[in-house]
């Protein structure tokens, strides 16, 4: 169907741009509510950053989750529960091949194809520039909605600092072998999850191992009495504890179970708990206790071909990994189609819904405490319903939208964080699901 | 608070897992038509369907998987297994509910988008069951066995020494209890079969249950309860096919 030679105009169905975890149930969903759904991937395979294949994956190879199987799948189509409690990546991969084949979604994906550009052609209908990775000429095509599932764990977040390094520099995009680690000096700078897993993995390999934080962080175990932590805390989150007593109580079970880490040259937390991202690592005191790990403060740069810190202390590693996170990225987008700030932070509704573009949402851009997966699951429910009522019934879609805009930010976005990059899209995963949930219910059709 | 999104049963304490009896029968190839899994009540296990209905729908293209309820599960474990089972199947499966496998299935519809669902003979009644068999229910009233007899299972048409073979094969034990009715994901098309002459299912329930789901009730009069091995047991089988091969072309 050409209305004009060159836009094909795909009417009703809706572009998915990335074939992830999140892309894959936003293709799901949308074919639910009985859309035609195009998904644009610019690799030849699904999984995104779970797929170790890509270039762009994070992934190393002792990548494990950090929350716990029931936390972490989606919730219409459970992990095998003879699977352990924290997966190994690949078998993530493996569970979301067996999602796309189980739903058929691979005949909805163009693998190998990548969006150029997302224009607004006004009436809430998209132009899509794509064109194949392989080289090949773009081509443009309409669709009645674009959802954006691209992942914001690809494009590294490189830190700034000055001076020159003898040593080698990599992000910690680039590590993914132990064997990258063997009878090095190493500096793993960065308190997340990731920079807590290479200083551990680093303990096993290298011969000196320096972590550098800013601050000090809550460091929670896998396991408290027995059962994965995450299930721990949701105990308290089901009996709906108020969050004074849960820090308390957080305090004492993390006092109880790894202990004072202040000992062993860690600054204490600046911040109470549930105020920081959640680190989930029990192997980080352990080598700490054996010496393995030297703790040391912020870097402030290289000096003589050395690393200065920021107590004036000089190191001297052979190789620097910074585990410093990454930036979400829309190349596709003009900033001001997701309200983005000077720095790429989008201001959406639910971290989802462009407020001024109602046909245009971002699925997976969150950082739960708790899986992602689940989240995103309804979020593209949430997107699907949405644009299948604005579709059917635009009067009562504009009464769900001026409810909507009063729906108070502090409902959903987690109220009290260090104010860092890595807390842009911080989210209680009970909180967000109750306020995705209540707006499930206003879209609810009528029987 | 909806527990629909808020799982908390699931989050906190997972149900256990148990390794699973599945029995199959399956077509050559990778043919165009969805896997069907059929749920026994928990009297029953995969066997009542590898007698006769697993090896009539393979041959009619579908493969076909049955069920084995595990011991001692409640309903919420019974809903996890059949959940497991289908989302470990190559694609979007049919679910296939018999007797109080038919409660299961609905349950399991509010957590598996299914291409898909029969519920036949749902919902057994104790009450009907005690009226055509006092001494048989009368310990499940008091939280014991319901132990049924080969009237209310069977029509008289099946051969006695046959009947009795496969009330051997049962085991009696407590009814699991209902649970509210679940609103289906991902709206699957859902059919209810049974027969106006079932012993322990009645009329009622059959046409009730239909309706929650807005349809009627597929009727197979002189069949017993276990429509799956009475005599006539390929009628109701074949027009499930039938049913089921109409959906999918309307969907497609």
């Amino acid at each position: 169907m050409h209305d004009t030679p060159d836009i094909a105009d795909r009417r009703d169905a809706v572009c998915v741009i990335g074939a992830g975890a999140s892309g894959l149930a936003a293709i799901k969903n949308l074919r639910e509510h009985g859309f035609a759904v195009d998904c644009y991937e610019r690799e030849t395979s699904v999984g995104g950053a779970w797929n170790w294949r890509h270039d762009r994956s994070p992934v190393y190879s002792a990548t494990h989750l950090i929350s716990s199987r029931p936390l972490t799948e989606f919730p219409d189509f459970p992990m095998p529960d003879s699977w352990p409690d924290y997966p190994h990546h690949s078998q993530l991969l493996s569970y979301l091949e067996r999602y796309a084949k189980h739903f058929g979604l691979a005949d909805a994906i163009w693998f190998g194809t990548e969006v150029v550009s997302c224009v607004p052609v006004g009436d809430g209908r998209w132009d899509v520039t794509t064109h194949s990775t392989g080289g090949g000429s773009s081509r443009v095509q309409r669709y009645a909605a674009v959802v954006v599932a691209n992942g914001h764990n690809w494009a590294p977040a490189k830190p700034e600092i000055p001076g020159e390094f003898r040593g080698t520099v990599i992000h910690s995009a680039q590590y993914k072998d132990p064997a990258q680690l063997r009878n090095r000096k190493v500096l793993v700078i960065g308190g997340g999850n990731t920079g807590c897993d290479l200083a551990v993995e680093a303990a096993q390999q290298a011969t000196t191992v320096w972590h550098s934080t800013r601050r000090g962080y809550w460091y929670a175990p896998k396991y408290v009495f027995g059962r994965p932590a995450d299930q721990v805390n949701d105990r308290l989150l089901k009996w709906r504890l108020p969050l004074r007593l849960r820090q308390w109580l957080y305090r004492r079970t993390l006092a109880l179970t790894t202990g004072d880490l202040t000992r062993f040259g860690l600054r204490a937390p600046d911040h109470r708990p549930y105020e920081s991202h959640p680190i989930v690592n029990s192997q980080l005191p352990y080598y700490l206790g054996h010496g393995r790990i030297k703790p040391v403060p912020d870097v402030t740069r290289y000096a003589d071909g050395k690393v200065e810190l920021a107590d004036g202390r000089r190191i001297e590693p052979d190789l620097v990994i910074t585990a410093t996170g990454y930036l979400p990225r829309f190349e596709f987008l003009a900033p001001e189609l997701l309200d983005c700030a000077d720095d790429w932070r989008p201001d959406l509704h639910l971290h989802a819904f462009a407020r001024k573009h109602p046909t245009l949402a971002v699925v997976g851009l969150l950082q739960p405490d708790a899986g992602l997966l689940p989240l995103a699951h309804w979020q593209s429910v949430a997107v699907a319903r949405w644009l299948r009522l604005r579709q059917d019934d635009p009067v009562r879609a504009a009464a769900v939208q001026q409810k909507e805009s009063a729906r108070p930010v502090r409902g959903w976005s987690r109220r009290q964080v260090v104010p860092t990059r890595r807390h842009w899209f911080e989210v209680d995963h009970v909180d967000y699901l109750k306020a995705v949930d209540g707006l499930l219910r206003e879209m609810e059709p009528v029987k | 608070m909806s527990d629909r999104l808020l799982r908390f049963d699931d989050w906190i304490s997972p149900v256990p897992p148990v390794e699973r009896e599945v029995v199959s029968r399956l077509v050559e190839g990778e043919g165009d038509q969805p896997p069907l899994l059929f749920v026994p009540g928990p009297r029953h296990g995969a066997w009542a369907f590898a007698e006769r209905w697993l090896g009539h729908a393979a041959q009619r293209g579908f493969p076909a998987y049955a069920l084995t309820p595990r011991e001692k599960g409640d309903l919420r474990a019974h809903v996890h297994d059949v959940v497991q089972v289908a989302a470990s199947l190559p694609k979007q499966a049919v679910l296939i509910g018999h007797g109080e496998g038919a409660t299961v299935v609905a349950q399991a519809l509010g957590r598996y988008p299914a291409r898909a669902a029969v519920l036949a003979a749902p919902a057994p009644s104790r009450w009907a069951a005690f009226k055509t068999n006092p001494l048989g229910t009368l310990p499940a009233v008091f939280g014991g066995r319901l132990r049924l007899n080969r009237r209310q299972l069977f029509s008289a048409e099946l051969p006695a020494d046959e009947a009795d073979a496969y009330l051997k094969r049962m085991t009696f034990r407590r009814p699991t209890n209902r649970k509210s009715k679940t609103r289906p994901v991902g709206d699957p098309p859902v059919l209810v079969v049974g027969s106006p002459d079932d012993r322990i299912v009645p009329r009622k329930t059959l046409d009730r249950t239909a309706t929650e789901y807005g349809g009627a009730p597929l009727l197979f009069p002189g069949m017993g309860h276990d429509l799956m091995l009475d005599a006539g047991w390929a009628e109701p089988l074949d027009a499930i096919l039938d049913w089921l091969t109409k959906e999918i072309s309307a969907a497609s």
